[in-house]
């Protein structure tokens, strides 16, 4: 039944969310449109997906973004305090990091929040032998920034696209 | 103390936009003059929320969300150009 | 207004133009292209974040309503940034893989 209803669960929230954010959700009139869009829109746009994933853990999915944004704030001062130290100190690497997921829109969000994190930016995703390219500011041990990267953001996301 | 914030922000943000702009002319490669952009257009954005708060007013909002969506479209096309127009050649 | 409220937003402003300026240091200052594609990627989104928190709190405080669109600015910088990172990193290998043919 809910299936029926909301298709896309996810698009949904982020839909209603957008429309109360942008409308500061000024009225309740405005806020019962954008429900209904919310409601309508992802009917619209579904053949535009036709495997798309689906949030399976929706609260461990929530804890991932707060983790997330605890490591924006962290990544931050990591980065901040070596653009102002010594340039020669710096290790810059290309690492490839192997995946175990086998999907292109979960590997579009790992790249997004490996690129948003600690001192990494996604280069490219080789979808023929699923690897993560990721340019790493400081990575004296590129073995161990791989070890972190397949635990603290590969493995949850496995976990919640159940992928 | 939120006058005196605001003005330092102002100095500082004029300050990350100098900075752009001399990775702008420096370059040395395109990309990094696409990158000098890109950051340009996210200061300038900071910059304009800044004002819409000294000024209390709104409006700048608006044009804050214009600059963010103008940007992303210029800088995707500008790689895009980048990575097609050498294919061709 | 509230002196807590407005110490937040001035240490949020503060915070924000700090990590701006941060962000363009470093792209200014490192070595090559690839290490000054960290700076802008993360310091600037969250200095324009932190620049963003700081407007919707002063416009909810100060002004009667909610003032939520500049959430929407924030999310939309943090879903592109690493969009055009991406990018840009890409037509740098294009270009150097074209030097190296030459």
């Amino acid at each position: 039944m809910m299936r029926r209803l909301l298709p896309r669960p996810a698009l949904s929230i982020s839909l209603f969310l957008l429309w109360a954010v942008l409308g500061n959700a000024a009225s309740l009139a405005s806020l019962l449109l954008g429900a209904l869009l919310s409601v309508l829109l992802p009917f619209i746009v579904s053949p535009f997906w036709p495997d798309a994933l689906h949030i399976q853990r929706p609260t461990l999915a929530l804890r991932f973004a707060a983790r997330i944004g605890w490591d924006i704030l962290l990544a931050n001062w990591a980065v901040a305090r070596r653009v102002v130290g010594p340039v020669a100190a710096l290790h810059p690497a290309f690492v490839d990091v192997p995946l175990d997921l086998r999907d292109p829109f979960a590997a579009t969000v790992l790249g997004s929040v490996v690129s948003l994190t600690p001192g990494t930016v996604s280069i490219d995703v080789d979808r023929e032998r699923w690897v993560l390219q990721v340019h790493a500011l400081d990575a004296p041990d590129p073995q161990a920034l791989v070890r972190e990267i397949k635990q603290r953001y590969e493995a949850p996301i496995r976990e919640i696209f159940a992928c | 103390m939120l006058n005196f914030a605001i003005e330092s922000g102002f100095v500082l943000i004029g300050l990350a936009m100098l900075l752009n702009l001399w990775r702008l002319l420096r370059g040395p490669d395109i990309t990094d003059r696409i990158l000098a952009l890109d950051t340009l257009n996210i200061n300038a954005i900071a910059l304009l929320v800044l004002y819409g708060i000294r000024e209390a007013s709104g409006a700048y909002f608006e044009g804050a969300l214009i600059l963010a969506a103008m940007g992303f479209v210029a800088t995707v096309a500008l790689c895009k150009y980048l990575l097609r127009g050498d294919i061709i050649e | 207004m509230n002196p807590a409220i407005e110490f937040l937003v001035a240490a949020l402003i503060l915070l924000g133009a700090l990590f701006a300026l941060l962000g363009s240091v470093g792209l200014a200052r490192l070595p090559d292209f690839f290490t000054r594609l960290h700076g802008p990627t993360k310091a600037t989104t969250l200095g324009v974040g932190a620049m963003s928190l700081a407007s919707a709190l002063y416009f909810t405080t100060t002004q009667p309503g909610l003032s939520l669109h500049e959430i929407a600015v924030m999310m939309f910088l943090f879903i592109t940034a690493p969009v055009s990172a991406h990018l840009l990193a890409k037509a740098a290998l294009h270009r150097g893989k074209d030097d190296a043919d030459q």
